[in-house]
């Protein structure tokens, strides 16, 4: 449950301009689906809203405020790989959020709490469908596996945004759409925001309540950095209830 | 008839195969020092093996007329003391400084340069500032066996700690985790497993070490034994003790990686 405005929002690193004069605004319990070519800047908005990049120019704020300018509990991230704790169990994995919130000294719980934790954690992997996988560790899980343990862990903290950096894009594509279900299931559920970078077009019309296309409008061959990617189509759907590209589209609107 | 690169030992005969240079320089010696003996009945360079026996026998089971106690245990207990304390604390010292400065942006920007530096120094060289400074009992031992490991430790578990997916520290932040929770919690755990191979691959390092201490400055030890026979040649002597060294340093290799495997079973399936 979050609203996101970005303001004139630029991004250069010296004179190569990323990002230029980036205007958007999302509303509360939006699915944003992010597409675009490589180098576009989709990853670099999504920095910027996670807080480990910061805009170079303009306005980036959430609910009104301006974005903390570091990684924080209200905003879940599941990247393709490597995000989750190769020491840890399943369901350590999952325990963990609620350990760092709770127990602010060890983010180790014991006694009641930890008994607590551990229903809540059950719980979320109960319906996921992970219990039976809930001691083993993640290198023992396979790909879809991992990406459904990945999205359960940032769950378990109820962010008000969840971003997702290409998530499925090393699955096969039947455990693609296990994983849609689930991610649309939780949406439904948490209430929260979405904005989900992906390559597969068709991926983005069906799961999105919105679509942004992200590319360069101006060209210079000369000087390929001298101009950055803006919001080139800004597409409201029907959302994930929506069954093929075709019914999907409902309004198009072009910037 | 498969190729050489494809044709794999079995079980046995990996054992077989292993124990082949063992048996086949042991064999060597026999024959070297029986040819000597010879020759002449009172040659100190190759002990045969009925000498060998009975200096072992001497060492290790008879007391010491002058001191009173078993030469072998008096100096094994000596220098293992030595060893392990010197290595429980480049261990944690190690493993202090090494995640900090793997971790903490600020702390490698203050440390990283000056551990680079201090690790360049022949631990060797400052024995006699060791010396000089702490005296030539027990600490000044440890202390050179500590600026001799400490430094590579603190440097490979920065490389480490900094190796880490960088997705892995941004979700957690995402979790809620503070700088100690995220080092507690995710650095810590991941780096144990490194932190036993960097001790055992300092092993060689700290007994060189403490041989040296113990070769200049000492009353007892494995080391002190060795120089000190040296005078008379004593070869029966040194090269039990060689072995004997040699079969501790394996042991603890040995015992190290068996706690990582216990201690981390995760490590082992992530590679």
């Amino acid at each position: 449950m979050a609203r996101v405005t970005a303001r004139g929002l630029w991004k250069t690193y010296g004179d190569h301009v990323v990002l230029e004069n980036v205007n958007l605004e999302v509303g509360d319990h939006e699915f944003v689906t992010i597409v675009g070519a490589s180098g576009c800047g989709k990853t670099t908005f999504l920095k910027m809203l996670l807080g480990i990049e910061t805009p170079s120019r303009g306005k980036l704020l959430i609910d009104g405020e301006p974005i903390v300018p570091e990684p924080t509990a209200d905003r879940g991230i599941v990247f393709q790989r490597y995000s989750l704790f190769p020491h840890l169990t399943v369901l350590q994995n999952v325990l963990l959020g609620l350990e760092f919130e709770r127990s602010r000294l060890l983010g180790k719980l014991f006694g009641t709490s930890r008994r607590n934790a551990l229903a809540n954690a059950n719980r979320l992997l109960e319906s996921i469908g992970l219990s039976s996988a809930r001691d083993k560790y993640p290198a023992q899980l396979s790909g879809g596996m991992q990406q459904r343990l990945s999205i359960a862990q940032s769950v378990i903290r109820k962010p008000k945004i969840l971003l997702l950096d290409e998530p499925f894009g090393a699955l096969d594509p039947g455990i693609t759409l296990d994983l849609h279900e689930l991610i649309v299931e939780l949406w439904k559920r948490e209430r929260m925001t979405i904005f989900m970078i992906t390559h597969d077009i068709k991926e983005s019309f069906q799961l999105g309540t919105r679509l942004l296309v992200f590319d360069k409008v101006r060209h210079d061959p000369q000087a390929p950095e001298a101009y950055g990617a803006r919001i080139t189509y800004d597409l409201r759907l029907r959302g994930p209830t929506a069954r093929s590209v075709s019914e999907a589209v409902e309004v198009a609107v072009s910037v | 008839m498969r190729r050489l690169v494809n044709r794999h030992p079995g079980r046995g005969g990996a054992w077989v195969l292993g124990a082949l240079p063992f048996i086949l320089l042991a064999f060597v010696y026999v024959i070297a020092s029986q040819l000597r003996s010879a020759e002449n009945a009172n040659d100190k360079l190759l002990p045969t093996p009925a000498v060998l026996a009975e200096t072992i026998h001497d060492y290790a089971f008879e007391e010491d007329s002058r001191s009173g106690s078993v030469l072998l245990w008096l100096d094994t207990g000596a220098s293992l003391k030595r060893l392990l304390i010197a290595l429980a604390l480049a261990a944690a010292i190690g493993l202090v400084f090494g995640v900090a400065t793997g971790v903490i942006p600020i702390v490698r920007a203050t440390l990283a340069p000056f551990v680079a530096a201090l690790s360049m120094i022949p631990p060797l060289a400052v024995l006699p500032i060791l010396f000089i400074t702490l005296g030539l009992g027990e600490v000044a031992k440890v202390a050179l066996m500590v600026v001799g490991v400490t430094p590579v430790i603190i440097r490979d578990l920065a490389l480490r700690a900094g190796e880490l997916p960088a997705e892995q520290l941004i979700k957690a932040q995402t979790l809620g985790a503070s700088t100690w929770q995220l080092i507690f919690r995710v650095v810590l755990p991941q780096i144990w497993p490194r932190l036993i191979d960097s001790l055992r691959l300092s092993l060689g390092a700290a007994w060189l070490f403490l041989i040296a201490a113990e070769a200049i400055a000492s009353t007892e030890g494995l080391g002190y034994r060795i120089f000190l026979v040296r005078r008379y040649l004593a070869m029966d002597v040194i090269l039990p003790y060689v072995v004997w060294i040699t079969l501790l340093a394996f042991t603890m290799d040995w015992a190290l990686k068996w706690i990582r495997s216990r201690a981390c079973p995760w490590a082992e399936m992530a590679r």
